[in-house]
């Protein structure tokens, strides 16, 4: 089996894994035996990814900066195969869900997730969670370094932090290595942008209090420049504030997004560049040879430039439609010439967004090994993505993706659409999200029309608190209940692109489920007539705001 | 409520003398020993903390966590030695954590506390932030084994 190309386990995190897999093991134990209640139960199960739902248990599985080997993969297949229905559901936070664990079993599905160095620790409760990355990190043309060097160093200090491991709330960490940000940075507890200065040094924005859920707001730079080796200094000077100043009095307020807000960006600086002189030039600072090691470890694997104008892909793109719209939707340039990034769909037509059985799980797997250096990354946007592909090799990639039905040309076009598992799984919903997310992919599961109609990201969420990103959709949908009826809320115009981060606005009165189809219908064909040459969705709706559209809506539905 | 320290699993007598409230303190700022909520701030114990010999950090609720950086500020930052006490809801899934921010008493009338205790310093064989506690991190180690490695090397 191929070397990986990223962070390998060494003795000491293994050990740190397996002994975390028997202290929870214990816990269970005396859960069962009847020693914990279900109250002091409840914080332990949650640092270990394992939530009560509507049915039954779920596990969260932490893929750490959406980075996976085939092998890793392979044991995920094996793992839902072995203690849950066979499927897993990849989340918009590089984690994967089962969603039908056995308490009893828990501890044994964990173990065996750390047979492949993995874990499935501080996926919940109110921790640092697991740190998320660009999902083209490593492969991206326009990238300055990789950011998961800097997640992975994340990972390793917030992992069973003494003083962070009771917050106030939830904490969650994503980090870019790109100017066209991938990671969503301006919506995180903690963005964090690596960028170069005009010394030519490569340090980090460090973008504080942005969230989506009830309150979204965008984050607020707190330090324009931060040197890298201190990264870990000012992360824990901002927790400290955060946990000695965070809301705990009130669950909707507890966010440190709320805390910034109301002492204010310039406060909240204070108090953390405060905190933060005391802390610099400590332990806390890391050894270049630290870095050095670990950066090591993220190595690019020794791909050989090749031809980037291949005979036989030219000759399928005029024989294939559907293969010459993949190509254009769903494979990335790659920094390598005669290279590419492909996208899986996991959104064909009419599926569940984000799911895979374990058959396909492991079918990815075999991809990856023929072509694409045995690695995977999963997507914020509920994808798999294959990062190394010699372009010599994407017709076989395509007819093997095909075969797994992820050869779906939809990636970012209007059915490759973000949705959380909304009320069909989830103890929080308040509407369905999925068949929302079924139904308008089947109705415009045409893929020449999609193409047509362009970029355009929908995201749906099943309630307020937003797992599905609804805030930043180029069309959010948001599923509210009125007197038990499911309603849909639609907003437009948000965006998670660096440099344009917006929330979208509300267009109007909620839509009842059954209407929501005809709702989108409205807004493309809006589009459609209003569009100018080369303007997306987005742009035209920022271009004519919102009234066309909303008018156009409220006559069809 | 029993009272538990390092080397005994059964409860040990507890021979401070009762700890005032912050606010009781400061009127004359004597008294060996001080009752913290998690909200006061500790920096109000200088200058006299050296003359402390007991600080009790409260938990109203275990998931409040608050008394960590607590902790942390007066072991690491304004050199408290003498004996910081976990009080309030204190359960046997946080004393590793208690342990590193350097908490060495605890209230705790949970079942099996003590001997929960006793493995506490142990249940992590690893650890990978640096705090007062003195043991090395993982990255600490990894980097001597390095430099080890080097100069057997040369």
């Amino acid at each position: 089996m191929p070397d990986t190309h990223f962070y390998r386990y060494d003795e000491y995190d293994r050990r740190l894994v397996g002994e975390r897999v028997e202290q929870f093991r214990d816990q269970v134990r005396r859960r069962l035996a009847g020693e914990l209640t279900e109250e002091q139960f409840k914080p332990l199960r949650l640092t270990n990814g394992l939530y009560l739902q509507l049915h039954a248990y779920m596990l969260r599985i932490a893929i750490p900066y959406g980075t996976l080997s085939s092998r890793q993969l392979r044991k995920l297949a094996e793992i839902s195969r072995k203690y849950d229905r066979g499927y897993g559901h990849f989340t918009t936070r590089q984690n994967l869900q089962l969603h039908w664990i056995k308490l009893e079993q828990a501890p044994d599905a964990i173990a065996a997730l750390a047979e492949v160095d993995m874990h499935s620790i501080q996926t919940s409760g109110n921790c640092v969670r697991n740190t998320t990355a660009d999902h083209f990190a490593g492969a991206a043309v326009d990238e300055i370094e990789d950011p998961r060097v800097w997640c992975e160093i994340v990972r390793q200090w917030s992992t069973l932090h003494p003083e962070f491991s009771f917050l106030p709330r939830k904490f969650k960490i994503a980090i870019t290595g790109s100017p066209n940000d991938r990671a969503a940075v301006r919506v995180h507890d903690i963005g964090l942008r690596l960028w170069r200065n005009d010394q030519g040094e490569v340090g980090f924005e460090v973008i504080v209090g942005g969230g989506l859920g009830r309150t979204p707001m965008i984050g607020k730079t707190l330090r324009e420049f931060l040197p890298k080796d201190e990264l870990l200094a000012y992360l824990e000077a901002t927790l400290r504030v955060y946990n000695r100043y965070g809301r705990r009095d009130n669950l909707f307020k507890a966010r440190i997004k709320i805390l910034v807000h109301e002492i204010g960006a310039e406060k909240m600086c204070e108090e953390v560049e405060a905190e933060y002189e005391s802390m610099k030039d400590s332990a806390l600072r890391l050894a270049p040879e630290t870095i050095e090691a670990i950066a090591g470890q993220f190595a690019p694997p020794p791909l050989q430039p090749g031809r980037t104008r291949v005979p036989e892909v030219e000759a399928l793109k005029l024989e294939d439609r559907n293969f010459a719209l993949w190509l254009k939707s769903n494979v990335a340039p790659h920094r390598v010439p005669g290279h590419a990034i492909v996208t899986a769909s996991l959104k064909p037509a009419g599926a569940p967004p984000g799911d895979a059985s374990a058959a396909q799980m492991e079918g990815v797997a075999d991809i990856a090994d023929a072509y694409s250096q045995s690695e995977i990354r999963v997507s914020h946007e509920q994808n798999l993505v294959l990062p190394h592909v010699a372009i010599e090799d994407l017709p076989a990639v395509y007819r093997a993706l095909d075969r797994l039905g992820f050869a779906e040309a939809n990636v970012g076009k209007i059915t490759d659409i973000i949705a959380c598992p909304g009320l069909d799984y989830c103890a929080l919903a308040n509407a369905r999200s999925i068949p929302v997310a079924q139904r308008i992919s089947r109705h415009f599961a045409a893929l020449s029309r999609q193409h047509d109609i362009g970029d355009l990201k929908i995201k749906i969420s099943g309630c307020i608190n937003a797992c599905g990103h609804h805030h930043v959709g180029h069309i959010g949908i948001l599923g509210v209940d009125k007197n038990g009826i499911e309603l849909y809320q639609i907003s437009l115009g948000g965006d998670v692109d660096f440099g344009r981060t917006a929330l979208g606005t509300i267009l109007g009165p909620a839509v009842p489920a059954e209407k929501i189809v005809d709702a989108v219908d409205a807004l493309v064909a809006t589009y459609l007539e209003a569009r100018s040459a080369g303007e997306r969705f987005v742009d035209t709706y920022r271009r004519l705001g919102v009234q066309p559209f909303k008018d156009r809506v409220y006559a069809a539905v | 409520m029993p009272l538990f320290r390092e080397g005994s699993a059964a409860p040990v007598a507890n021979d401070q003398p009762a700890p005032l409230p912050l606010a009781d303190w400061l009127k004359d700022r004597v008294g060996p020993a001080v009752a913290l909520a998690n909200t006061d701030d500790v920096n109000e114990l200088q200058p006299e903390l050296a003359s402390l010999t007991l600080i009790t950090l409260h938990f109203p609720r275990f998931s409040d966590g608050r008394a960590y950086s607590q902790a942390r500020l007066l072991r690491e930052r304004l050199g408290y030695r003498g004996e910081l006490r976990a009080a309030g809801d204190v359960l046997q899934d946080q004393l590793p954590f208690l342990l590193r921010c350097g908490f060495d008493s605890f209230e705790s009338d949970q079942k099996g506390f003590g001997e929960a205790l006793a493995r506490a310093r142990t249940l992590f064989s690893v650890v990978y932030q640096p705090t007062k506690d003195g043991r090395p991190t993982a990255s600490q180690l990894r980097l001597f084994g390095r430099r080890v490695t080097l100069s057997a090397a040369e």
